[in-house]
């Protein structure tokens, strides 16, 4: 790793207990995960548990026109079964507007929506219940088109309020002037699923007040008791969360899944009620990633400066909210990417259709943008004659630079210095010529489908933008409760928030963050639960600029009490709770323009691929990347999001799609959906930047995202590079690479 | 039906076992070992793998019926007397471990590896664990994490 500016750590003169911020401190978390002892949401059990299941439409778009529930609660065993009748106050829910119903209001909006509920005392018994509920269908036409859910012509709603969810609107400058090249291209994105391996689960106990203690694995446990307790007509105080083990997010915890169901059935019955989906549901209870159309027209001169872009994305939201306003808001302003583009025009609609719900995953609109605006970038340079870095060099936007919303730039920008450091990283050797290859080597595998004929090696470079934090005016906070006392004969400290910790490691940094705020090295991380104040989502990459500046905080309240820890003795607490927020962003207006965002954080890959032009299967040898993450707080924390955010790039550029036909789902599975496995994964090197924002507690900068954004682009320029061919649609396929998709339609 | 089994060599029998109940369902909501992770349950992700006398396999599509007297060793049962293995160790030192729910799968079948090839090269670490999904590390630190735990076994076991 590199460091070409010392950030201020802000702790100067003060002595930092070992294992403080920049070291690199195992997590709490590691041991009980390898023995197998730690407790994820399906692994959590209570005596007399009942279990529950959820009946799904089967069709996109249908009215149930008869539900009788009798022949299911006729089978031993079953305690309950609950429709929408059941839902004990407000019916719908969401997270930017309660748009989706608990249960089918009797009306399906896609495939897989929750019709009925079912608790029994062994999910065999439930599941075979759930089936015998006798359902009758009026099935519809589902509106499957985004491009027709924009039509104004267009008369089927899926909603009332109309198909556009929203319809953002950004301009700056003027594009009618005029340019020596001109490049226009469509492009289309496939729905990414966050495929976390823990499935969605919790443990709901009623409680003897009438209220309900979930367990469940979440990333933002105050929105999730919001929206429970206005469903079950709860005070929230009445419904505590407490975060169980998580077994990862990506964006696909943000929405609720069974926490309404699970309460209602342990309320309904008494009992406590666990709830855990399959893989296969696992596809219907989560949102995915939108897909997306792009059209971009890019204008520069002949020396290579952008002078503008046009450009149109359309989101797919499918059936319900979810996040897609505010993937629109990221998708259009960071739509232009890293790069200073004098004249913007951009509209971006995320609109509603009997698709599959999407909403939040890792990179949240910026991951779709950047396919668009850097394979743009690719065919402007190669008409220009310019080496693709060198093009990108030339318009890399800097500190002081101005985004598309009118945002300047006030902090480090280093989209030159990331993109120059993966052009100059050593090249991997080229492959041995041999007559014996080794197969694992090669595209295809040991599935032995080629020796190298027909193996052409191609490299590819793309940069990203990714915000920081939440944007657009949203009061974004976080609470920590920082306690300090003397246990046999020794200060500790022990730190309550409710930032979810999803794997990325939040409570690793916390310990490091009171270490070196107060010099104490025992430091014990509190459950994450409803009883102290929100911590936001651990969502936007934001989790370690959010409550790793709320525990800093609440630490320099303690130390205001307590300059001195040595002082403190047996039967003193000192005990601070601070509500921590990030400087003020706020809203666009008509045309686009507004402080929308606090942070930006920049990577860059470099792809080498091997690819198999004749069967059209790609290997990547080797992924190179540079990302700025402001202060390395912990190393081998940032190393580990830097190569996982890569690899979920990776599955997105060559393999990752939740294919739908007319509405349905057809590979819910994980034979059918693939992710990347350590034989997709090639080697990585990574440099990593600390340029220092200003801004930001120890100048850090958010690290999960950014990766899932750049490498994508990189590994289809390097199959591009290889093939010759235009790649338009990702995830690539055999058949774009060899052309029998073109002849055969 | 009544199920007897040998699990961490411990000997284990439960009853009212439904004959479509797997190896994994019996594990974790008969036995109390939850450790072993319920991921695909149909044999693609890897994050159930156990050792059936001696041979990694997927709990999820081992029928609980067939492992009627027989000796299962799972992640509860891999340590040894109380401590880490060294692949255990490992995992945590290397960043191998994030949301952790391929671990338990992913540290048997390392195990595994490395007790029938010591020293293995990348090329068949990648082999041996292709089988075993992970969704947050990119597979980067694990493969630091077993060539780490190799050296430190070479190390105890002349």
């Amino acid at each position: 790793m590199t460091a070409p500016i010392q950030p201020d750590t802000g702790v100067s003169g003060r002595r930092a207990a070992a294992g403080g911020v920049g070291d690199n401190v195992t997590r709490p978390d590691g041991t009980l995960k390898v023995t197998g002892e730690f407790a994820y949401s399906s692994d959590l059990w209570a005596d007399d548990m009942l279990w529950g299941t959820t009946l799904r439409s089967p069709h996109p778009h249908t009215l149930i026109t008869r539900l009788d529930v009798g022949p299911a609660l006729a089978v031993p065993g079953v305690h309950a079964v609950l429709t929408y009748d059941d839902v004990p106050a407000q019916k719908v829910y969401g997270l930017e507007r309660a748009d989706q119903p608990v249960l089918c209001d009797g009306t399906a909006r896609y495939q897989g929506e929750p019709i009925a509920i079912v608790a029994a005392d062994h999910p065999e018994t439930a599941r075979r219940a759930a089936s015998r509920i006798v359902v009758e269908y009026d099935v519809l036409d589902p509106l499957t088109d985004p491009r027709q859910a924009i039509d104004p012509a267009t008369t089927q709603q899926v909603h009332p309020t109309g198909n556009v969810v929203r319809h953002l609107v950004i301009r700056k400058g003027d594009t009618s002037v005029s340019a020596d090249v001109v490049v226009t291209g469509d492009y289309e994105v496939g729905m990414q699923d966050q495929a976390f391996l823990g499935p969605e689960s919790g443990l709901a106990v009623p409680a003897d007040d009438g209220g309900v203690d979930l367990y469940v694995a979440t990333q933002w446990l105050h929105v999730d008791r919001d929206q429970v307790a206005a469903c079950l007509g709860l005070p929230s105080d009445k419904v505590r969360i407490t975060l169980a083990g998580v077994g990862g997010a990506f964006g696909a915890r943000e929405d609720l899944s069974m926490q309404i169901h699970a309460c209602m059935l342990a309320l309904h019955t008494g009992k406590p009620v666990k709830m855990v989906y399959s893989r296969e549901e696992s596809f219907f209870g989560h949102v995915h990633r939108h897909p997306a159309l792009l059209h971009y027209e890019h204008g520069a001169s002949r020396e290579g400066r952008l002078l503008y872009v046009t450009a149109e994305i359309i989101l797919d939201g499918g059936a319900y909210m979810s996040s897609t306003p505010a993937v629109v808001g990221n998708a259009a302003t960071l739509g232009v990417g890293p790069y200073d583009v004098p004249n913007v025009s951009m509209d971006c609609w995320g609109v509603y259709t009997n698709n599959p719900p999407c909403g939040a995953m890792r990179g949240f609109g910026a991951v779709q943008a950047a396919f668009g605006y850097e394979s743009q970038m690719d065919r402007l340079a190669a008409e220009l004659g310019l080496d693709p870095v060198e093009f990108r060099l030339l318009n890399a936007m800097s500190e002081a630079s101005v985004m598309p919303t009118g945002q300047v730039i006030d902090f480090p920008a280093p989209v030159a210095e990331v993109l120059k450091r993966v052009s100059s990283a050593p090249m991997p050797p080229e492959r041995p010529d041999g007559p014996e290859p080794d197969l694992r080597d090669l595209p295809g595998g040991v599935s032995n489908t080629t020796h190298g004929e027909g193996v052409v090696r191609g490299v590819g470079y793309a940069v990203g933008i990714k915000n920081v934090c939440y944007s657009e005016g949203f009061d974004d906070y976080s609470t920590a409760r920082v306690r300090v006392e003397v246990a046999a004969g020794r200060p500790v400290a022990s730190v309550h928030t409710a930032a979810a910790e999803v794997g990325q490691g939040v409570v690793t940094l916390l310990v490091q963050v009171v270490r070196t705020e107060l010099g104490i090295d025992e430091v014990t991380i509190l459950p994450a639960d409803t009883q102290v104040g929100s911590a936001g989502s651990t969502s936007a990459s934001r989790q370690s600029y959010m409550t790793g500046g709320a525990v800093r905080a609440a630490c320099q309240a303690v130390r205001a009490r307590l300059p001195d820890v040595s002082a403190l003795r047996e039967g003193d607490v000192v005990e601070e709770t601070v509500e921590w927020r990030h400087r003020a962003t706020t809203p666009l207006d008509e045309r686009g323009q507004g402080n929308a965002h606090v942070q930006y954080a920049f990577a860059a890959h470099r792809a080498v691929v091997d690819v198999d032009v004749e069967l059209g299967l790609v290997k990547v040898v080797e992924l190179a990347t540079a990302q700025d993450v402001g202060k390395v707080m912990n190393p081998t924390g940032v190393l580990g999001q830097i190569y996982g955010g890569s690899a979920q790039g990776l599955g997105l550029a060559l393999m990752e799609e939740v294919q739908v036909s007319n509405g349905a789902i057809r590979n819910p599975s994980f034979t059918d959906y693939l992710i990347p496995t350590i034989l997709d994964m090639p080697p990585m090197q990574v440099d990593v930047l600390e340029m220092a924002d200003p801004h930001a507690p120890y100048g850090l900068r958010g690290v999960g995202e950014p990766p899932t954004i750049s490498s994508t682009p990189a590994i289809v320029a390097a199959v591009r590079a290889a093939t010759g061919r235009a790649l338009t649609r990702i995830p690539i396929r055999p058949e774009h690479i060899t052309g029998m998709g073109e002849t055969l339609g | 039906m009544r199920v007897t089994t040998t699990v961490n060599g411990e000997r284990r029998q439960v009853e009212d076992v439904w004959e479509g109940e797997s190896l994994l369902y019996v594990l974790r909501e008969r036995m109390g070992l939850p450790g072993s992770k319920n991921a695909c349950e149909q044999g693609e992700c890897g994050s159930c793998t156990v050792y059936l006398d001696s041979v990694p396999v997927c709990a999820c599509l081992v029928a609980a019926g067939q492992a009627e007297g027989r000796e299962i060793r799972t992640v509860e049962g891999l340590g040894i007397d109380d401590e880490l293995n060294p692949v255990q160790e490992a995992f945590v030192e290397a960043g191998a471990v994030q949301c952790g729910f391929c671990t338990p799968g992913l540290v048997v079948a390392a195990d595994d590896l490395l007790d029938r090839v010591p020293q293995p090269s990348d090329a068949d670490i990648r082999e041996a664990l292709a089988g075993n999904l992970c969704r947050c590390t990119g597979y980067e630190q694990i493969l630091t994490a077993v060539r780490l735990a190799a050296t430190r076994r070479a190390k105890v076991v002349p």
